[in-house]
């Protein structure tokens, strides 16, 4: 399933290999094959988050029927639990949940932040307390890339410093640039490259100049694809954007870009124009298990008393397993009794996301991206008074008007 | 709705086929049997495609009013009956009033009403509004309206003698406001016996029920929980006695394997199946054996396995049995379980069985994960379907002795690992 040799190794074949089928001419956009080692992911893609080795409530077989090609799994809480010594026992990651297509692991590094209280940086890791036994650890590079190492993700993220996208300062400058020296420990520390390949994470918060120096730095390192970090936490839009256009500026054109934590539908047709080609977000899998219906033209909440009677499905248009055989009124009344009604909607945000992205791609092959951005816009807003401001001046960047 | 037997021990188990079942009188139900246990038509944690990777369905869906009478008016907006609601294809509907797993509060019940407890509350029903709902619901089959609250310890005698009457009165009433409602006809109607745990109360209940025009029996007020093992299968082989041996007998609320094994002496033909969510429920996995073909090599392997530590099963009026583990399963969140990559049970077909191992359903477990109950309500129906094929294939083999032994003595655990 790999590629072609990788430079410096003519023996080993890559484990990821890019093939560009078509450029969009207005746009930055690209669709592209995707090679990597359980099979080829056609981009643009989102990857959907099955955090602890499961998609919330899918099974396997669920996921592949929706034409899932590759979703992430979470170092921090599978380090956790079960632990990479008893992956590793179950061959990895794929043979433990028994998925077939590609997986992609972060770092831990986002979770270390996020969810962990009292966790101090320094240049070995990041040291944390547990939760579950109050130990202290310490998750360094090296120990990332061991742990990713053991669950055998196709696709494994450097550790990096993260700060928070509203954070102003020196330590923006210092996160940056310990993240590149990250970089090469964790380069250094990859047992497996000829199977696993290893993305850089370009970060330097909103500060142009600090992610100038970021992308100069990490292009010079020989990884196999590339990460942009330090994103989508909050911050304003209008400088959210503006990060994500200035990195597909400076990333190699032969290399995919993954922008981290994108996922709502607006975010991802944008960023796609703006060059990005791999997304991943929690947010559809989660919303839907509160019941939260995504549509083109925005989303549903199930559980409002409007749709008690609602016999239609969520989407008339939409092909998936729940939208052919169950009405919005049946989800509502499901939802009072059994857990059976988060995996519908589960499996139907997952099918919204995944025919998007097809959808796009396939507007790229046949050039007529622009004119799918319209439609899309049309579609999701009322009106144009309505669109987004940092959507209208991220797409006339790149050289689309909407009327 | 016709009951063809095949066999029949002297006062005791049936076997046989149910047949003209639904609408188009096409489905049949082998008995002994169990119905398709849902909440309001979904089996708990499976969407249409995760249930239908398992084979051998019920061709029966148990619907109960306890999940479905909250949405009547719903469905009366709706107009077409609570299958095309649901999104079933193909099945046949049998509405009961309470779900078996989740008692009633006691102490609601008058002359003239039952309560049902929905997500929003206790829901009243006279005879007029519980057969509103059949109208509006179109089940291909359902029990009338019963008084079933004679499962506390000490119920009077009184109250009892109150239950058979009350019962007695819903059906008769029941059975006018069917004959004049044209979108049942063709429906088939189970008159339900009562009698607590009075043996004379049970005959009685038994012997007028049996003289109403129903299709058949449901036994109810006898469920796991509410009287000795002895005193149940004493009082059901003393109603069957009453009932005309042609129609089938469904027992409520019981659902454990050596009970059903029991019942089914007695002579009981159909069940619910809520035993397997019951496990689910609690994380646990059935593996008890039932497999009783004769294989010599197996007779000579030994069982290396330790003993699972098995919960108590308690009778005697305990009704709330959720958390009490069974000797038929396994704990799965037991730290035994981390490293263990066999499937839940060797052999078993279920999709959980041939794609995932006991350790990825113990981490699953561990961190809460939603796919726990999704793999293991596939796993404990399909292994519970497999048992009551057991028990119908034992009873035409005349084999019925063999498979008490094996379900009744082994503890799960201790099962030989096939080679």
């Amino acid at each position: 399933e790999s590629g072609l040799p990788s430079p410096g190794s003519p023996w080993l074949l890559s484990p990821l290999t890019l093939r560009i089928v078509a450029e969009c001419p207005v746009t930055k956009a690209r669709a592209c094959d995707l090679v990597l080692p359980h099979c080829t992911v056609n981009t643009p893609v989102f990857m959907p988050v099955g955090t602890q080795g499961t998609l919330k409530g899918i099974t396997v077989d669920q996921l592949e029927s929706l034409g899932c090609q590759i979703c992430l799994g979470n170092t921090y809480h599978l380090g956790m639990r079960p632990g990479p010594e008893l992956i590793e026992k179950a061959n990895g990651l794929h043979g433990f949940m028994k998925w077939k297509n590609n997986l992609l692991t972060d770092s831990g590094g986002f979770q270390m932040v996020s969810l962990v209280e009292l966790s101090e940086v320094t240049e070995e890791g990041v040291k944390f307390k547990s939760p579950y036994d109050g130990k202290e650890i310490l998750l360094s590079p090296e120990k990332s890339i061991s742990i990713q190492n053991s669950l055998g993700s196709d696709i494994m993220m450097q550790l990096d410093d993260v700060v928070s996208s509203t954070v102003t300062g020196p330590r923006v400058e210092e996160a940056m640039h310990r993240s590149i020296r990250w970089l090469d420990r964790c380069i250094a520390a990859n047992k497996n490259p000829d199977k696993q390949n290893l993305f850089a994470i370009i970060q330097g918060g909103l500060n142009a100049e600090l992610r100038k120096i970021c992308l100069e730095e990490m292009t010079q390192r020989d990884v196999p694809g590339f990460a942009i970090g330090g994103l989508s936490g909050g911050e304003e839009k209008d400088d959210f954007w503006r990060m994500v256009t200035l990195s597909t500026d400076h990333l190699p054109r032969e290399k995919p870009r993954y922008l981290m934590g994108v996922g709502y539908a607006v975010d991802l047709v944008v960023c796609v124009a703006l060059g990005c080609d791999m997304f991943d977000c929690v947010f559809p899998t989660r919303t839907a298990r509160f019941g939260s219906a995504l549509v083109p033209w925005g989303s549903l909440q199930v559980k409002q008393k409007q749709y008690a009677k609602d016999f239609q499905p969520i989407d008339p248009d939409c092909q998936c397993p729940t939208c052919k055989r169950h009405s919005r009124a049946y989800l509502h009344a499901l939802f009072k009794t059994d857990t059976a009604a988060m995996h519908h909607v589960t499996v139907h945000n997952i099918a919204y996301q995944l025919t998007l992205m097809r959808s796009v791609r396939q507007s790229i092959v046949e050039g007529r991206f622009p004119e799918f951005i319209r439609t899309f816009m049309k579609r999701m807003f009322p009106s144009s008074e309505q669109y987004p401001g940092w959507a209208v001046d991220a797409l006339a960047s790149v050289n689309i008007t909407l009327d | 709705m016709k009951l063809e037997l095949s066999r029949v021990v002297q006062g005791g188990c049936r076997l046989g086929v149910l047949k003209g079942l639904g609408r188009s009188g096409q489905h049949s139900l082998e008995v002994p049997g169990c119905l398709l246990y849902t909440r309001c038509g979904t089996v708990p944690h499976l969407t249409q495609d995760t249930l239908h990777t398992l084979t051998n369905l019920p061709s029966v869906t148990q619907l109960t009013l306890s999940t479905i009478a909250e949405h009547q008016e719903v469905l009366e907006d709706f107009k077409d009956g609570f299958r095309k609601f649901a999104g079933l294809h193909d099945t046949v509907l049998y509405c009961s009033l309470h779900d078996p797993v989740t008692p009633c509060p006691a102490g609601h019940i008058t002359n003239k009403t039952v309560s049902v407890w929905g997500s929003g509350g206790r829901i009243e029903l006279t005879v007029a509004k519980f057969m509103a709902l059949q109208r509006t619901v179109r089940p291909d089959w359902y029990q009338s309206m019963a008084d079933g609250e004679t499962w506390q310890s000490n119920t009077s005698r009184k109250r009892v003698r109150k239950s058979v009457d009350r019962t007695l009165a819903h059906l008769d009433e029941c059975l006018l406001v069917h004959h004049k409602t044209q979108e049942l006809q063709g429906v088939a109607v189970f008159g339900v016996v009562e009698g607590g745990d009075i043996l004379e109360e049970r005959v009685r209940s038994a012997k007028e029920t049996a003289k109403r025009p129903v299709a058949g029996f449901c036994l109810d007020g006898l469920q796991t929980g509410s009287m000795d093992q002895a005193l149940r299968i004493q009082l059901i082989a003393a109603v069957t006695k009453e009932l005309p041996e042609g129609k089938p007998r469904l027992l409520q609320g019981v659902g454990r394997p050596d009970e059903v094994l029991a019942c089914v002496e007695a002579g009981v033909d159909l069940f619910e199946s809520f035993f397997p969510f019951q496990v689910t429920e609690r994380g646990c996995a059935l593996c008890f054996n039932f497999d009783i073909t004769p294989d010599p090599e197996r007779a000579v392997l030994e069982a290396d396995e330790e003993r699972d530590t098995a919960g108590e099963t308690h009778e005697n009026g305990e009704l709330n049995l959720d958390d009490q583990m069974t000797s038929f399963e396994i704990n799965l969140k037991d730290k035994r379980y981390q490293d263990d990559f066999r499937p839940l049970v060797e052999g078993c077909g279920c999709y959980c069985c041939r794609n995932h191992q006991r350790a990825y359903l113990h981490h699953l477990l561990v961190t809460n994960e939603l796919l726990a109950g999704v793999l293991l309500m596939l796993h404990n129906t399909a292994h519970y379907l497999a048992f009551f094929g057991a028990l119908r294939e034992a009873l035409a083999q005349d084999t019925l002795d063999l498979l008490k032994k094996k379900v009744l003595k082994e503890k799960c655990g201790q099962t030989k690992s096939k080679e």
